[in-house]
């Protein structure tokens, strides 16, 4: 489902005396339906550098990075955009939003997007928030305003209202206590349990033990070392 | 797929100055596409040589009409054009007061554009003139007041109604929200997301603000001195800029 082969990624700061700072060199990736990979590695080592790559949101200075189907490395915006529509889901760490949306929507969006009618999309919505522990009294209001641990709930229920079949996760569930934790692990089970494949950074180790099948230690791609 | 609006190496001088040179892209039906720079990057001029305002040098700017499929819009005769910006196109002003007429009642600037493509009932008109004004959250017991009487945020979300209310494929915006409120901003960005994702619209937004095309803007394209130096994904263009007017653009930007 998701291949990654030769993909290496520099930055240039053309403004800070054109330093170029090299990330990734020789990273190689697979992940199969079904298939939870964890990236370890020290903070700086290059995991949410991968993330995003893999999200479309850095561009890789060469190597190819094909999502079902997909090569992110040469795809049109329209080609991105459509597949991280139907296809390719993200949690990030922050929520991003557009001011004055109520929770519910932004949760809904997803499903609205591939299609769902309002009222099923409101439905699957309504029932995510629910299983995610998020007070009903919150779901007209707009997430701006959330607790740290809030909005990552509602992150992870944007990301898992659609059963996208590939997933990347950043740390999904930091900033949560046990009870959500728990909530947000049985979801990880779930996807893996309907075949999708899922990329994810968990700090938190029991939880990458417990949902994780391998784990690749992104420092091996450090340039200058052997790839 | 057809592109919607396809231009080809659009450039406009004036005299030895450059205004826009050499700009090609092809825009696909549902895309929104930003075009930001700074004052005197040659956004406002390409967008008025793609909207026929302006005439370019040289370069085609193909349209795909209902009728008769991809045409190049230069090409076309006055009454053809203006006819496809009276239906399939929209332009929405920086300024309201260019867009609107405004000595006359604001339901009549939104019924002027239903009549101009043949609309003739006149409770039909009225009716869907209030229904505009309600969608674009301005009380419809003001549509008989005149735009004069708006503030610059109504004056704004009226001038969106009057483009929208004949279903256009394609609108133009220059700096839509330049000059107004950051509160009365996010209102409308709000609005206008809303309304361009749920009517399925192509645009161009020009704009200098990088929030406004963050929200906004499905792709990107950056112009300095009237070239385009960058383009792409709007969030990989912000996040992972990677010519050095862009990194100097995006990083200027101040934290709030």
């Amino acid at each position: 489902m998701i291949h990654v082969s030769n993909l290496s990624k520099t930055f240039t700061l053309h403004n800070q005396g054109g330093a170029t700072i090299e990330v990734l060199a020789g990273c190689g990736l697979e992940v199969a339906a079904g298939e939870c990979v964890a990236l370890t590695g020290m903070s700086g080592a290059g995991k949410s550098t991968v993330m995003r790559i893999l999200y479309g949101n850095y561009l890789a200075a060469s190597g190819e990075v094909v999502i079902g189907g997909t090569d992110l490395t040469r795809a049109e915006p329209r080609e991105i955009l459509a597949l991280r529509r139907s296809t390719l889901g993200y949690v990030s760490q922050f929520l991003r939003v557009v001011p004055r949306v109520p929770t519910l929507d932004v949760v809904a969006e997803p499903l609205l997007l591939n299609g769902a009618t309002p009222e099923a999309a409101q439905a699957a919505a309504r029932a995510m928030l629910a299983r995610l522990n998020v007070p009903e009294r919150l779901w007209t209001l707009s997430p701006t305003t959330f607790s740290g641990g809030e909005q990552q709930r509602i992150n992870v229920a944007r990301g898992f209202v659609h059963p996208y079949p590939a997933l990347l996760l950043d740390e999904p569930t930091a900033s949560l206590d046990g009870t959500n934790r728990e909530v947000v692990l049985d979801l990880i089970d779930g996807a893996k349990g309907r075949g999708a494949a899922i990329v994810g950074i968990f700090h938190d180790e029991g939880a990458r033990r417990r949902v994780a099948d391998r784990e690749i230690d992104v420092t091996r791609f450090a340039p200058g070392e052997a790839a | 797929m057809t592109p919607l609006l396809s231009a080809r190496a659009i450039t406009k001088r004036y005299g030895p100055h450059i205004g826009c040179a050499d700009v090609s892209f092809d825009l696909y039906p549902g895309e929104v596409m930003g075009i930001v720079g700074e004052s005197g990057s040659g956004k406002t001029t390409l967008l008025n040589c793609l909207a026929g305002q302006l005439d370019p040098d040289s370069g085609a700017v193909v349209f795909d009409t209902r009728v008769d499929g991809p045409r190049d819009t230069r090409k076309m005769s006055e009454p053809e054009r203006r006819m496809l910006g009276r239906t399939d196109w929209a332009f929405v002003h920086q300024h309201a007061r260019d867009g609107l007429r405004m000595n006359v009642s604001a339901g009549g600037n939104v019924g002027e554009r239903l009549m101009a493509v043949g609309a003739r009932r006149y409770a039909t008109i009225r009716a869907e003139a209030a229904e505009w004004l309600e969608r674009v959250e301005i009380d419809p017991a003001r549509i008989d007041d005149r735009p004069t009487t708006f503030s610059g945020g109504m004056q704004q979300r009226l001038q969106i109604a009057r483009n929208l209310v004949t279903g256009p494929r394609l609108v133009f915006m220059d700096e839509p929200t330049g000059g107004l409120d950051v509160s009365v901003q996010a209102r409308l960005l709000d609005l206008l997301r809303g309304l361009v994702r749920g009517m399925g619209l192509s645009a161009i937004v020009v704009t200098h603000d990088l929030a406004v095309v963050r929200l906004l803007a499905d792709r990107l394209m950056v112009m300095k001195g009237g070239h385009v130096v960058e383009a792409g994904l709007t969030d990989q263009v912000l996040d992972d800029p990677q010519h050095p007017y862009t990194q100097l653009l995006v990083s200027s930007v101040l934290q709030v």
